[in-house]
């Protein structure tokens, strides 16, 4: 008879009762995390498959909206993304390394890149409204251009919302974690959700890392 | 009840854990549960009630069709009709029927594993099934929708009715699907039984396996899809509307990209139950496994490339035409490996007629059918004359109906004594069986005479010459319904009788069928240890279980 | 668990940081920069975006080190994207014998006057 006979016997208090041991909970987790991640690229991606057909017919629409996005914010949000992706890897090193006040410093700082990023978005969203830039049939910029231009914002507000929502939710996630490792619940024992919220969140740092060349540098 | 004998050592897990699964905890306790096998019987319940919804429609658009002109319902109705026949089918039954129900119950059993991966990622999933079957019927009182299930632009950007919230909801089920896509890749790769290589599992679980992959990976395009046909109807972004410059048919080829796919999301676990009723019901070891194992993960793969056989008539150019006519005769190999298989493990075995089998031989016949004309189908020249055709309808029927649905009918009764404890009447199972045989055969067959003469799909009049071959069709659908009838009635009255299955009614080899019927709420007192192939029936059989006798 | 999760240090992860942050002002100071056409251009900006990618998949996300079946659900969602990609584009780039001018048959139908009429012609492939 198996000496694994299950029900009793969990080695520590993290393990659900259907795994044998720690470690393949672990594994299964980051599998499941991953095959997430890929639902989240296709999904990105029927976005970018759009956008990319459309801009093959239009080119001098998506030039001409291209112009009304500024280069510099969408340089600086870059930074603060790849940062955030930075001091988000350094929390997991540090929670897998029982660095319990390192971690809560790397997290509290991705949510300020994070924060930033937002104020940022905010900033370019509100001066575009204000210009009468809205997406399709709200688009009622005077200073003319090709009618494209409307399907470009179409695509923009869709593409920058989507990823914003998921910068939102990724904030939310990572504000429970900072709470979490203040409490001391995460050791080198036991540091899954970090773990698993840090792929999350770089991969909506992947997502961006291309958004901002297409969106603002096509030219 | 349960005829496996507690070992002593259980007696330490208490006593919580020798109870079976139905009887463990109150009925309330049932909405939050993790138990893979409670999650697998409430998604039963939910989509057999959704499949009693969608076959009125049926019997209703049916009776529309009886006689040319109005006959019970206004041109209207007849569009939102079919709309909800099809949305809820596809959507809410054949989707989530195979894999949601039987797999979530058999798969983790199937493996040896007590749970899937993700526990509490199912129950979410349950109850975003759930959220999304109430926001669709929220959508079809408040007014119904007129496009079809495949909602097409610009029709569907233009016409009223809450088309938003339908799609919304095919969203949300998009999600449900998603994460139980999620769950069954990791419960495969990662919770398999000590000794269970991959060529051991047994092939139900490499089917789910393959649709899994599908799940997660084309899904996620429909979500996209339905977030921007919402996005259009919000905002006229364009993207699909040729006025503002768009292209519909970019539409289509967002939508076929996952509902292509899909539809092998809906038969590979058809053809999953079949390569199993089989060998069990022949009592011999499976003709082929490696090959029908690899088929599944081919007939996976190939889904994604053949999507524009939807679209030959579409505006679509014709090198592309070309390109996908020419893939969809690739999905043709596969397919027929797994048919081929299937013949020649039947071949010199002990063949038990009971209903599983009975439904399963169906499945051979109607797969057959369904399987050739879609090659008719897929060859562009052929598919102009025959597109939108009652002849497509004939032929997916033949498919989703015909194949996955009759599948499912034989996983239900193969799974019934397991799942429930308790046999069903064979006696009316094998009644039913035959009307459902006859109806389905009248009802489809003459579709495909009315489809080849012209008889456009989706249409609410039609010329008086097709009359008798629809008259035809309507009573055959009665007849199907006859047969749905008797066989809620005995199944009912099977849950009324006290548990009466013994652990192994079919003489199988997985490992499901090793522990009790109903299964303790763990599924197994100890972790099996596999000492044996899934179909080894040429060797005496070995349990992989402790304690283990029929 | 597993000790290849944190086996590349933090020296690691601050060399990648550096990369990353200095490919950013390649790839926008090559933007100011007129490559002779547009899609170069966009081929540039897109290569460096594949490189920054590739950088944090392989060190931020630990798919070095990781477990190879997660590299493998990665690669393969980016594969089934490019399959996505690519088969809308055969049909757009090739409907103009349907079609010509293909999407931008608006623009024939709303000038009928200003459109050429000579490369309309279905002689045209």
């Amino acid at each position: 008879m198996s000496s694994e006979s299950y029900g009793h016997a969990a080695e520590h208090a993290f393990r659900q009762h259907h795994f044998v041991n720690s470690e393949q909970q672990f594994d299964t987790s980051k599998l499941g995390m991953w095959l997430f991640l890929a639902t989240e690229i296709l999904m990105f991606g029927g976005l970018f498959v759009g956008f990319g057909l459309m801009q093959a017919n239009y080119p001098e629409a998506w030039v001409a909206g291209h112009h009304h996005l500024d280069r510099i914010m969408g340089s600086i949000n870059t930074v603060f993304l790849l940062c955030s992706s930075f001091t988000m890897v350094m929390a997991v090193h540090a929670s897998s390394t029982n660095q319990k006040s390192k971690t809560v410093l790397n997290l509290l700082a991705t949510l300020a890149f994070a924060g930033g990023f937002m104020v940022i978005k905010y900033f370019e969203y509100s001066h575009k409204f204000h210009e009468g830039i809205l997406p399709g049939r709200y688009f009622s910029y005077a200073g003319g251009g090709p009618p494209e231009q409307a399907m470009f914002f179409g695509f923009y507000f869709a593409m920058t919302g989507i990823h914003g929502v998921h910068v939102l939710i990724g904030m939310i996630l990572i504000a429970w974690l900072t709470i979490r490792a203040q409490r001391g619940e995460f050791s080198s024992a036991y540091y899954t959700p970090v773990d698993l919220i840090g792929l999350y969140w770089h991969l909506v740092d992947l997502i961006w890392i291309y958004l901002f060349p297409l969106l603002y540098l096509v030219s | 009840m349960a005829d496996i004998v507690a070992t002593p050592k259980s007696q330490s897990h208490g006593d919580h854990y020798d109870v079976d699964y139905l009887n463990d905890g109150s009925l309330l306790s049932w909405l939050t549960t993790v138990d893979h096998k409670k999650l697998g019987v409430m998604y039963l319940w939910s989509i057999l009630f959704m499949f009693f919804l969608g076959g009125v429609f049926a019997l209703l658009v049916r009776l529309e069709l009886m006689n040319p002109g109005q006959t019970i319902m206004t041109a209207e109705q007849y569009n939102k009709a079919f709309t909800l026949h099809g949305a809820i089918m596809v959507f809410l039954v054949i989707i989530p029927s195979i894999p949601a129900a039987l797999g979530n119950f058999a798969l983790p059993l199937m493996l040896g594993a007590k749970d899937v991966a993700f526990p509490r990622l199912n129950l979410l999933s349950f109850w975003i099934y759930v959220t999304g079957a109430i926001i669709a019927t929220v959508a079809m009182v408040t007014g119904g929708v007129d496009t079809g299930w495949t909602f097409y632009t610009p029709y569907s950007t233009t016409t009223d009715g809450p088309v938003a919230l339908m799609t919304f909801a095919a969203f949300v089920l998009g999600f449900s699907s998603i994460l139980t896509g999620v769950n069954f890749v990791a419960t495969v790769h990662k919770l398999r039984a000590p000794g269970m290589g991959w060529f051991k599992m047994p092939l139900f679980v490499w089917g789910i396996y393959a649709t899994a992959i599908i799940q997660v990976l084309a899904t996620p395009v429909l979500a996209i899809t339905l977030l921007l046909l919402i996005f259009e109807r919000l905002f006229g972004v364009g993207v699909f509307d040729p006025k503002l410059g768009g292209d519909p048919v970019l539409f289509q080829h967002f939508f076929w990209f996952y509902s292509h796919p899909a539809v092998y999301i809906m038969i590979l676990p058809g053809m999953a139950i079949i390569s199993e009723v089989i060998p069990t019901m022949s009592q011999k070891v499976f003709f082929g496994y490696k090959a029908t194992a690899f088929s599944s993960v081919a007939i996976a793969i190939v889904s994604f490339v053949v999507w524009g056989h939807h679209m030959f008539t579409s505006g679509q150019s014709q090198l592309a035409g070309a390109i996908f006519s020419f893939l969809t005769f690739l999905v043709g190999i596969p397919s027929a490996i797994k048919v081929f298989n299937w013949i020649t493990t039947m071949y010199k075995g002990s063949i038990s007629l009971a209903a599983p089998m009975l439904y399963a031989l169906m499945f051979l016949i109607l797969f057959g059918i369904g399987g050739l004309t879609g090659i008719f189908l897929g060859t562009m020249s052929v598919d102009i004359h025959l597109h939108d055709t009652y002849f497509v309808v004939a032929h997916f029927h033949y498919v989703m109906m015909g194949s996955t649905l009759i599948a499912f009918l034989a996983g239900l009764h193969f799974w019934w004594p397991k799942m429930f404890g308790r046999m069903y009447n064979e006696r009316a199972a094998q009644i039913a069986a035959f009307f459902v045989f006859i109806g389905f055969n009248a009802t489809f067959l003459p579709q495909f005479l009315l489809g080849s003469r012209g008889m456009p799909r989706r249409y609410y009049d039609y010329l008086p010459e097709f009359t008798p071959l629809h008259q035809v069709s309507t009573v055959g659908s009665w007849l199907l319904g006859l047969g749905f009838v008797i066989m809620a009635g005995y199944l009912f009255a099977s849950l009324r009788k006290k548990m009466d299955a013994p652990s192994n009614p079919w003489h199988a080899r997985t490992l499901d069928w090793q522990t009790s019927s109903p299964p303790i709420t763990h599924n197994f007192h100890e972790i099996p240890v596999l000492k044996q192939g899934p179909y080894d029936y040429f060797k005496p059989f070995e349990p992989s279980v402790e304690g283990y006798h029929e | 668990m597993s000790e290849h999760a944190h086996s590349s240090g933090a020296r690691v992860y601050v060399l990648t940081l550096v990369a990353l942050l200095i490919l950013t002002g390649i790839t926008v100071g090559a933007s100011y920069i007129n490559f002779g056409s547009a899609s170069a251009n966009i081929i540039i900006a897109i290569v460096i975006a594949t490189v920054k990618v590739s950088l944090v998949a392989l060190f931020f996300m630990h798919l070095r080190h990781d477990n190879p079946l997660n590299a493998i659900i990665f690669i393969s969602s980016l594969i089934f994207l490019g399959i996505f990609l690519a088969f809308p584009l055969i049909d757009i780039q090739s409907r103009d014998k349907i079609i010509p001018n293909g999407l931008r048959v608006r623009e024939q139908v709303a000038a009928p006057k200003q459109a050429a009429p000579a490369p309309a012609a279905p002689a045209h492939h």
